[in-house]
């Protein structure tokens, strides 16, 4: 009965979606997926459905891309593009400096719903952005993540990773309208309600139970045999301080929506909020923007990023001020991410 | 991973729990554990290649696996968190010194080939490589790849090597995951993801690791 119940409500939601003509599929998909009721599988694993009004695309996949009607030298550069996605530590000691993949955050290949997937950005940019004040295209949001998540260097705008990474971006857009009215279903890593209280010792215990099994007891992630297998929660492997996923929300939402691998949406909200908590109160390299001051930073990027982060707050339990330090990780000193802080259109009239 | 565990056993140490068992048993020995596996070799074989078995019960490779995953493995047969009619009788057979020697005594012998892919079609077998390699997030099946390592060679003593497995033995385990009848992996997370494989998809995997093969280490 329940199970009848719950296919004929999916059935509703799905035909007024189709009819509010936003869904999106890509019709040679190879999965499961139906146009009627796209993502009826997270549904039933306890995702939100997709509600009238929504953009609802399900991506191309790789193997859709053998088909596609594209010149065969654009499908090369796509596969590129996935290439680098999902293998990102090949750039290691030229842009990334850090154990991690565009995939270690972005899970499947960039494609999966409430896993910040990246096809949003290709048709949403170029787009004013918060972080950086200013008006930004797809190279330089790419760009922002070598600087922060890679604790990086980007590759140069125009440069064949550059591009092939674009690419990729792109084809995951396939068939899905440029600049959209609707709220697009699935976007980012949208955080559970904030529980009234976080717990650091809480998410202490939690991470130990539900999450040293891979990223081990000291965040440090796993290397087999020299091969990336899983990615550095913090310290000198992860990202540093500048990347969107040291704001507390935003890792909560991540780690709600995706973790343990395989097992999403099993933490409780409250065991979700205090792992992210704990993850997010550890060392990592230095945000790239920092000039010498925890303090002028705060002044500077407080407002617009560091408020959801923990970057100079001081630990209870050690008295350590977060952030207070020149590491700047693998990348060192001599390294310096070329895109941080480049100004645009500041003569624009209004 | 050996991190953890160092960890855990200090935890133990520490709280002055297990002491006695812990002290007792010492470093895996592979020569004694080669005179404790005599009565291993008539089903694992003499160098620990097991047998594909068509159409009947398929003895698993222990040769190069790791020798924390064994230890764990002949402890949970013993004590009835891993259940195989066949097996249990000899795990019962080792002592806690046997079972580590026994580990130590495989975990060291070079990886053998396995059966069970010789046959399959090349759609299969692209199949087998996409979900061991990309998974299929569309249901939300990641890849094997991405707990069992690069190559399926298996990551600490947790993720066991599954490259050059036999076929008949990976299909065997998935299907007790998928049915709930094996749920002895840390966290459930082996049991979630086959929850979700169909029987083509655990044939696929069966026969993509089945035909790939490991190097040894320090060769080529």
């Amino acid at each position: 009965m329940i199970m009848r119940k719950k296919s004929l409500a999916l059935a509703v939601v799905g035909a007024s979606i189709a009819a509010a003509g936003v869904v999106t599929a890509n019709a040679q998909s190879d999965g499961e997926q139906n146009a009627e009721t796209p993502y009826q599988n997270l549904v039933e694993m306890g995702y939100p459905a997709p509600q009238e009004g929504q953009l609802v695309h399900v991506p191309p996949t790789m193997a859709d891309l053998e088909d596609a009607d594209l010149h065969p030298e654009l499908k090369k550069v796509i596969r590129r593009g996935y290439d680098l996605f999902t293998n990102t530590q090949q750039l290691r000691g030229k842009n990334v400096f850090n154990d991690m993949n565009c995939s270690s955050c972005h899970l499947g290949e960039g494609r999966q719903p409430f896993s910040a997937p990246v096809w949003p950005a290709a048709i949403t940019l170029p787009n004013f952005r918060g972080k950086n004040q200013h008006v930004n295209n797809l190279e330089e949001r790419i760009a922002g993540c070598f600087a922060y998540s890679m604790n990086g260097t980007p590759p140069e705008y125009g440069s064949d990773d550059m591009l092939a990474l674009s690419a990729y971006h792109r084809w995951l857009a396939k068939g899905a309208p440029v600049y959209p009215d609707q709220p697009i279903y699935g976007r980012g890593f949208p955080p559970p309600d904030r529980p009234e209280a976080l717990s650091y010792a809480r998410g202490e215990t939690v991470y130990q139970e539900q999450c040293a099994i891979c990223h081990q007891e000291d965040g440090s992630g796993h290397y087999e045999d020299g091969e990336y297998v899983f990615p550095a929660l913090w310290g000198d492997g992860s990202n540093n301080w500048g990347a969107g996923i040291v704001r507390t929300h935003t890792a909560a939402g991540f780690i709600k929506n995706n973790m343990p691998l395989g097992q999403p949406l099993s933490l409780s909200d409250q065991e979700a909020w205090d792992v992210a908590y704990y993850m997010t109160r550890q060392e990592r390299p230095q945000d790239p923007r920092y000039d010498g001051s925890v303090d002028d930073m705060l002044e500077k990027f407080g407002p617009t990023f560091h408020k959801h982060s923990s970057y100079g707050d001081v630990r209870e339990h050690d008295d350590h001020r977060l952030a207070d330090h020149a590491n700047w990780g693998e990348k060192g000193e001599e390294v310096i991410p070329w895109n941080v802080g480049v100004p645009r259109f500041e003569d624009l009239e209004d | 991973m050996s991190k953890r565990i160092i960890g855990g056993l200090g935890l133990l140490l520490g709280a002055g729990l297990y002491t006695g068992s812990v002290l007792a048993v010492g470093p895996g020995d592979p020569d004694r554990g080669q005179t404790a596996a005599a009565t291993c070799t008539a089903c694992h074989q003499a160098d620990g290649s097991g047998k594909n078995v068509p159409g009947g019960e398929s003895w698993p490779r222990l040769a190069g696996l790791d020798a924390g995953y064994i230890e764990k493995q002949l402890h949970d047969f013993q004590a009835g968190r891993r259940q195989n009619a066949t097996m249990m009788p000899f795990a019962n057979m080792l002592n806690d010194q046997q079972i580590v020697d026994v580990a130590a005594y495989y975990s060291q012998m070079e990886v053998t080939s396995a059966g069970g892919g010789e046959s399959a079609s090349d759609a299969l077998l692209n199949r087998g490589e996409q979900i061991a390699n990309r998974g299929d997030w569309d249901k939300y099946i990641v890849s094997c790849k991405s707990c069992h390592g690069p190559g399926g060679k298996g990551v600490g003593s947790d993720f066991p090597g599954i490259a050059s497995q036999h076929a008949g033995y990976i299909r065997t385990q998935l299907h007790a995951w998928k049915d709930g009848e094996r749920s002895n992996d840390p966290q459930d997370l082996m049991g979630a993801i086959a929850k979700r494989m169909s029987d083509d998809d655990i044939e696929a995997v069966a026969a993509w690791y089945a035909s790939q093969t490991v190097s040894a280490e320090g060769e080529e």
